[in-house]
């Protein structure tokens, strides 16, 4: 189902150009004009993927390969190398992204849960996809369960209000796995579409606060067994090498159906989900790329790649 | 992944181990693990090239001391860079002692900003100020009622306005806090990324405005490469005073600091470690060095090793071994640096490979007690020449330091043993010989 083909893809190019001008001079820089692949070229190409936090490890493996396709290439030269690292990045990226769609329409109500850590965009990011559901025709309930920070229940009310959906809200300090349980009976009772259950961030190495999160999902199963339909973990584009052990602690108490990578617009390049869907084989669903409701895309590998080495 | 990190530095230093000077061969390995531990704790890719090229030149060509390894050496010598390039010592926050004190909070979105305002004012509070805070966060649904929450909790009031102005909300702030006399004013503003021009604008404008006592930059100790970036671009814009930490109840490794203070060189003034409001640190460099570093205890051993051992004692006692002359003296020299350096189950386990391979083996660190008690009960004359010690001193040292007669034979025996070792290792380290003596 392609629910966010109304996106337009040109603001997360326009994003991304901007994030993107150094790493694409950099390349240029790098490699115009000379004719051969030398090691002082691969290393620049590593300080390029470094600094875009794919990490140490997987980069010296995308440099591997790259290398060894380039052996049988006759032709070395800047665009070849180019093409070579991007065939390495969208291959991390496409091999793991053949999952499951969205199975809308199939589940009423088809309920998704939103988790990932402190400030990294989860009730901006429930509240563009409020919008996108609403606008796609779809009836949407959201449910306040972060209950914990302060103003965070009046923070998604606005979004609510901004989206045209409803919201379940309880007093702050209430039992997050309670609102998550209202919400979805509510859904159930007046033919929600789509639940979408906010969540307090969390980090991971919080075991008390990541037992909360076992407990709301099976609170949501026992009014529909299958709760939840999707688990989104969302990233902050900035976070670096620690996303990693974000993935693999929410994984253990949840099973997470996607990643949402949010803060697309600014500098960073988010280039640390190349590992986690190495390791994990959780595909991106979605990315943020500003404040705004329609800031909110789908996630296409070909697409955030070339962005990343687009020259024009 | 923290016993990896030990593992394989474990192996990178076991290679130099043993020898004299550190050459640029024989720390090449080390360097390129550190670097490797640099860019995983999200340390810039620039900074930890130009950290780790310093580190090298300080490195080359210094003599190696007996008691710790070559590898040992360097890590220390990385530790005291990380801490001196962190800020060698703690920063404090300024306060005026005449009228008011002002702090304008400013940073990227989610890093903690308003959380922070939070705890500031509840230390400030504390410490007797009359304290005001300000929501100049006008973008951010819900921003003010956040902070008005957060200030609620403290009973510290929260100046906003309805109109959604936050140059306006600063400026008419400011006279609130004159009429009613507040001395502390915290400004929270909006997160913004550092390439939106007009919110960078904004920021600045009100920076201006008010010329704040202190500006501080709030990052997220998460973050990755970017830091760089945006802490370059908010110092041009707003020229702040000092970095504030957030989030490090986490487990994140916290490089990204180490990069901003490397390339903005402004202090890191607080930490903040959890949601609650006096979740607020001090900074201490040395504990974010060994954070960085992976879990720090390699570094611990090197720097009790060091504060325990001068070169010079290390080196005669080397002498003494190479010419068959340790004795109980020294012995009971050794016993007391090793009391000094903390336990001996806990030292042994700081030993990179070495701790895994005790893990099942407990040590008890009374045997040492015992030891020294004996030694203690022996005269000058019987500690420096063991020769001496006959069926009847036994006997007395036995009952002089409350063991039983076997304890010190056995005493004897092993360190006849351990001498005899001692002499045909040309060098040894500590552990060395550590390893071969049992205590029971």
């Amino acid at each position: 189902m392609s629910l966010f083909d109304n996106i337009n893809f040109k603001k997360l190019k326009d994003g991304l150009s901007k994030t993107r001008t150094k790493i694409v001079n950099s390349i240029s820089e790098t490699l115009n004009g000379k004719a051969v692949v030398d090691d002082k070229t691969l290393d620049e190409i590593e300080e390029i993927l470094i600094t875009s936090d794919i990490g140490f490890d997987t980069t010296a493996k995308i440099i591997t390969q790259a290398r060894i396709r380039l052996h049988n290439e006759k032709n070395r030269i800047t665009t070849t190398i180019i093409d070579t690292v991007k065939k390495e990045l969208i291959s991390v990226l496409e091999v793991e992204n053949i999952s499951h769609q969205f199975e809308i329409g199939k589940y009423k109500p088809f309920v998704i849960l939103v988790v990932g850590v402190n400030g990294v965009g989860k009730t901006t990011t429930i509240g563009k996809l409020a919008h996108n559901f609403q606008i796609a025709g779809l009836k949407v309930l959201v449910g306040a369960a972060d209950t914990f920070r302060a103003a965070a229940g009046e923070q998604l009310g606005i979004w609510a209000k901004r989206a045209n959906v409803e919201i379940i809200q309880k007093e702050h300090g209430s039992d997050p796995s309670s609102v998550a349980y209202d919400t979805v009976v509510e859904a159930k009772k007046n033919n929600f579409d789509i639940v979408l259950i906010d969540t307090a961030g969390r980090l991971h190495n919080k075991s008390n606060l990541m037992e909360e999160l076992k407990k709301i999902k099976n609170v949501m199963a026992k009014i529909v067994p299958y709760a939840p339909n999707e688990t989104l973990l969302v990233l902050d584009a900035t976070t670096g090498q620690n996303a990693i052990l974000q993935a693999d602690e929410f994984s253990k108490v949840t099973e997470i159906s996607g990643l949402v990578v949010t803060k697309l617009d600014g500098t960073a390049k988010g280039g640390v989900v190349f590992q986690i869907i190495n390791k994990q084989k959780i595909p991106i669903r979605y990315i943020g790329v500003g404040e705004k409701i329609d800031d909110l895309q789908n996630f296409q590998p070909k697409l955030f790649v070339d962005a990343i080495f687009d020259n024009t | 992944m923290f016993e990896d990190l030990s593992l394989k530095l474990d192996k990178a230093l076991k290679k130099i181990t043993g020898q004299g000077k550190l050459t640029e061969k024989n720390i090449s390995d080390t360097l390129r693990e550190i670097r490797r531990v640099l860019l995983d704790a999200d340390v810039n890719y620039k900074v930890a090239k130009e950290f780790i090229e310093n580190v090298s030149q300080k490195a080359l060509g210094k003599e190696v001391i007996a008691s710790i390894s070559p590898g040992q050496l360097i890590t220390k010598i990385i530790y005291d860079e990380l801490i001196e390039l962190l800020g060698s010592s703690t920063s404090d926050l300024k306060i005026n002692a005449q009228g008011a004190t002002s702090y304008l909070i400013v940073g990227l979105q989610g890093s903690g900003k308003t959380t922070f305002c939070g705890k500031l004012a509840k230390r400030l509070t504390e410490s007797g100020s009359k304290v005001l805070l300000v929501a100049a966060d006008v973008y951010r649904p819900a921003a003010v009622e956040q902070l008005k929450t957060l200030g609620g909790q403290i009973s510290v009031e929260v100046f906003a306005l309805e109109e959604k102005n936050a140059r306006k909300t600063v400026e008419d702030s400011l006279s609130f806090a004159r009429e009613k006399s507040f001395n502390t004013i915290i400004i929270d503003t909006a997160g913004r990324l550092h390439v939106d021009e007009t919110m960078m604008d904004e920021v600045a404008d009100i920076k201006k405005f008010v010329n704040p006592s202190e500006t501080l930059f709030v990052v997220d100790a998460m973050t990755g490469q970017d830091a760089v970036n945006s802490a370059k671009i908010f110092n041009e814009r707003v020229n702040y005073d000092g970095i504030v930490l957030t989030k490090l109840d986490g487990d994140a490794r916290g490089g990204a600091a180490l990069s901003i203070r490397q390339v903005v060189g402004k202090p890191i003034k607080f930490i903040s470690n959890g949601e609650k409001l006096d979740a607020l640190d001090k900074f201490y460099p040395d504990r974010l060095a060994s954070r960085i570093l992976g879990k720090g205890d390699v570094i611990s051993l090197v720097e009790k090793a060091q504060s325990t051992f001068d070169e010079k004692e290390s080196g005669k006692l080397e002498e003494r071994f190479r010419m068959n002359q340790f004795d109980f003296e020294d012995f009971l020299k050794q016993i007391k640096a090793i009391k000094k350096m903390g336990s001996l189950s806990s030292l042994l386990g700081m030993i990179p490979g070495l701790g895994n391979q005790l893990k099942n083996a407990t040590i008890d660190d009374r045997a040492l007690i015992k030891v020294e008690a004996i030694i203690n009960s022996m005269t000058i004359d019987e500690r420096q020449s063991p020769k001496v010690l006959n069926g009847n001193r036994r006997k007395r040292i036995a009952r002089g330091s409350g063991t039983s007669i076997q304890d010190v034979n056995r005493l004897i025996k092993q360190f006849n043993e351990m001498k005899l070792m001692m002499s045909r290792l040309s060098k040894g380290g500590l552990g060395k010989s550590l390893g071969n003596f049992k205590f029971n």
